[in-house]
């Protein structure tokens, strides 16, 4: 199967053979950073820019790793103001950008819908990190992949996202993956926080937790962000956590093989407790490894894009 | 200098005519409506203008236009913004006071009043701001700068949030019997919103303004119009809630006026597709239910006025991430012939269009315009209903170039504007 996009900007576009495509292909990857070598020289001579407006570690630590896993010449262009402070525009930073010979762009912005900006002014090709409450899709990729590591198919699968549904872009990425692979979804946390809008087949919305619990295959606890001002929306931690904090006991509802997630960094005491977080169940850190190979995957065929089409 | 319009389809709703006749006008003035024009023809010093296959209104009135004259005038100039009026057959416009300076005090009336007349190619009629620097904290000196020549008062672009000062604006313009226009808005509940509420905003991250931000402050203005007795003017309603609320208000009595705009009776939110930032504008496109409550608003009645809200910017401000995009689109060069898109639809007659273009706004803002009757300004719009063509913005006379109507398939084309007397726009 070839792949037929020059840019990787939201899990919305993409169709499930195009999301299997990707995880299939990450499988691959994962086999090369399970070698005492990691290395292959896929991506030599091709320049990936990093591209961040927003403060971010793991994302950007895993997305370095792994170009630098397929031999990327790698630019980091960090920036934790946007534009708007430093005062160039982003269509001026693409167009600078690819006069430096960026082939990939992997970009992280505060605002929705940025990549979509960079990606009209640039022939680069651009794969989205995260772009404000929008979407961020090789997080999702990697849930989809590890839930399909864990459980062999996301079919039928009931699946819960728990927290700010409101303001994550996780949330919205998953809703999208989790859909057009055929699981059942599940959206948790307070009224202010999950607007009804979010409601569509498949989709459902519980202010509940042990409810929502019910039948659970796979809990995706989110973040609060306090960064998005997640505070806004209900009066304290400490009543957030009593009434959509996980813990053991509220995990005993869930099914015995439940599988639990979370795209940290994890509030501990806030969204789980440590119990929680640290128990057989957590693929937590299954996850971040599964973030390398996913990210290989999406800028690898990224390149075999360019190669085909250019 | 006489000019005679002839074997037009004349169309002046204040005077209930729609046939054909002959329109003479004598220097400023509409003179005659002369049936047998053999004998006035072989007079030299008349001008003819034939308008066979054409309609001929009374010259089209907005009175909701940015002008952006003071302060930024690398968006629109009184010159191009009246230029741009003048090929979209509008004669008059008002202009909205969120200027830099704003139109907060007589001088700056005065400065915009100046320049219309020495570079503005239509009539332009400001609209003061209700508050000092439309901060929403002092009334402005509406008083003065009505004797200047403001036909209204608004709090355009930012809504006056307190509800005793707006009352007392309403009080206190009844000296001069004026309007008060309102952006109705409650900011706390836009919440720094960018588009319209609802599944669209929600998949797209995109923080929304729900209907109810607009809802709740017609019906505090409503309110405060029937508590004050004061003419209220209410632009460009954009849900269904807001169109019921005003429809109930008529009902009662209170002296209540609406407007639509283009944008807001065609375009659902569907259409920021991919943050396509020519859709962002306050308040922002709504729902396709929204849109139809906006069409029966203007059929039965409830909505008064078709503006346009006409906001140029320029490309590089538009050409940015979503959130930091200006709001606003041009409307002036578009409004015709969308509105005549309305008749196609059989959402309106053609009667009822011009109606909304004409006679109902210049009755808003106290003005004489808007009617062909004899003996008044010559302000006449002469347009080809069947000209048919695609939107291009590169053809606008506006600065801006901000149009989500890009490429429209549209009919109606304006063949002559008219300005006491003058042709000052010919196609």
């Amino acid at each position: 199967m070839e792949f037929k996009r020059k840019n990787i900007i939201s899990i919305a576009e993409l169709s499930a053979d195009e999301i299997l495509h990707i995880l299939d292909t990450a499988s691959s990857m994962k086999e090369v950073t399970s070698r005492n070598m990691k290395k292959v020289p896929t991506l030599k001579g091709i320049t990936v820019v990093n591209l961040f407006f927003e403060p971010s570690t793991r994302t950007r630590s895993s997305f370095e790793i792994a170009e630098k896993r397929l031999s990327a010449d790698i630019l980091n262009f960090t920036s934790s103001q946007s534009s708007v402070v430093k005062g160039e525009s982003l269509s001026d930073t693409a167009k600078n950008l690819e006069s430096m010979g960026a082939s990939i762009i992997v970009m992280r912005h505060s605002m929705s819908g940025a990549p979509w900006v960079l990606a009209r002014e640039t022939s680069a090709s651009i794969i989205n990190a995260g772009d404000g409450r929008h979407e961020h899709p090789s997080q999702s990729l990697l849930d989809l992949f590890t839930i399909r590591q864990v459980k062999g198919e996301i079919k039928n699968l009931n699946v819960l996202i728990v927290g700010d549904i409101l303001n994550s872009r996780v949330a919205r990425s998953n809703i999208h993956g989790l859909l057009k692979l055929g699981a059942k979804i599940k959206l948790v946390g307070p009224g202010s926080l999950v607007p009804d809008y979010f409601e569509q087949p498949g989709v459902k919305i519980f202010y509940n937790l042990e409810k929502a619990l019910e039948n659970a295959d796979v809990i995706i606890m989110l973040r609060v962000q306090k960064e998005r001002k997640s505070l806004e929306y209900f009066p304290s931690i400490r009543e957030y956590s009593r009434f959509y904090g996980l813990t053991g006991e509220k995990l005993k509802i869930a099914k015995n093989d439940v599988t639990i997630m979370h795209p940290g960094p994890i509030n501990r005491g806030v969204e789980m407790t440590s119990e929680v977080a640290d128990d057989s169940r957590s693929v937590i850190l299954d996850q971040v490894t599964n973030g390398i190979a996913v990210r290989m995957a999406m800028l690898y065929l990224s390149a075999s894009w360019r190669s085909n089409n250019l | 200098m006489k000019t005679l319009i002839k074997n037009g389809k004349v169309i002046d709703p204040s005077q209930k005519i729609e046939k054909k006749m002959n329109i003479l006008i004598d220097g400023k003035i509409i003179k005659d409506y002369p049936v047998n024009i053999k004998e006035l023809e072989k007079r030299k010093d008349l001008k003819v203008i034939d308008a066979k296959g054409l309609i001929v209104v009374p010259g089209l009135i907005d009175i909701h236009v940015h002008l952006r004259e003071p302060g930024f005038e690398y968006k629109e100039t009184i010159k191009t913004g009246t230029l741009s009026a003048a090929a979209g057959g509008f004669t008059s416009i008002a202009c909205m006071p969120n200027t830099n300076p704003i139109n907060d005090n007589a001088s700056v009336t005065d400065y915009i009043l100046l320049k219309a007349r020495t570079e503005g190619i239509v009539n332009v009629l400001p609209i003061g701001a209700i508050t000092k620097s439309e901060e929403g904290s002092e009334l402005a000196e509406i008083g003065e700068m009505y004797k200047a020549g403001c036909v209204a008062i608004s709090d355009d672009g930012v809504p006056v949030t307190n509800s005793n000062l707006m009352r007392r604006a309403m009080e206190y313009v009844k000296a001069f019997n004026i309007p008060v226009i309102v952006h109705a808005e409650d900011t706390y509940l836009s919440d720094d919103g960018v588009m319209n509420e609802g599944k669209i905003s929600t998949m797209l991250g995109l923080k929304g303004i729900p209907n109810a931000s607009e809802e709740v402050m017609i019906a505090r203005d409503i309110f405060l119009s029937e508590l004050t007795g004061t003419d209220l003017h209410i632009c460009h309603v954009s849900t269904e809630g807001s169109v019921r609320v005003i429809k109930e208000a008529k009902k009662r009595g209170v002296k209540v006026t609406a407007e639509a705009t283009p944008h807001h009776f065609l375009l659902t939110d569907e259409e920021v597709g991919n943050y396509n930032t020519n859709a962002k504008m306050n308040p922002p496109l709504r729902s396709s239910k929204d849109v139809k409550a906006i069409n029966k608003g203007l059929k039965d009645g409830t909505l008064d006025v078709i503006a346009t809200d006409h906001a140029p910017h320029s490309e590089d401000e538009k050409n940015v991430e979503f959130d930091i995009a200006p709001f606003g689109i041009v409307g002036l060069e578009t409004a015709l012939p969308l509105s005549l898109k309305l008749v196609e639809d059989k959402v309106l007659t053609i009667n009822q269009v011009i109606e909304k273009l004409t006679i109902n706004p210049a009755k808003i803002v106290n003005s004489d315009k808007g009617t062909l009757k004899k003996n008044k300004i010559a302000d006449i719009t002469i347009f080809d209903p069947n000209d048919e063509y695609n939107i291009d913005k590169n053809n606008f006379y506006s600065k801006g170039k901000n149009t989500p109507f890009q490429d429209w398939k549209v009919r109606g084309k304006v063949k002559y504007t008219i300005v006491s007397g003058k042709v000052v726009y010919t196609n």
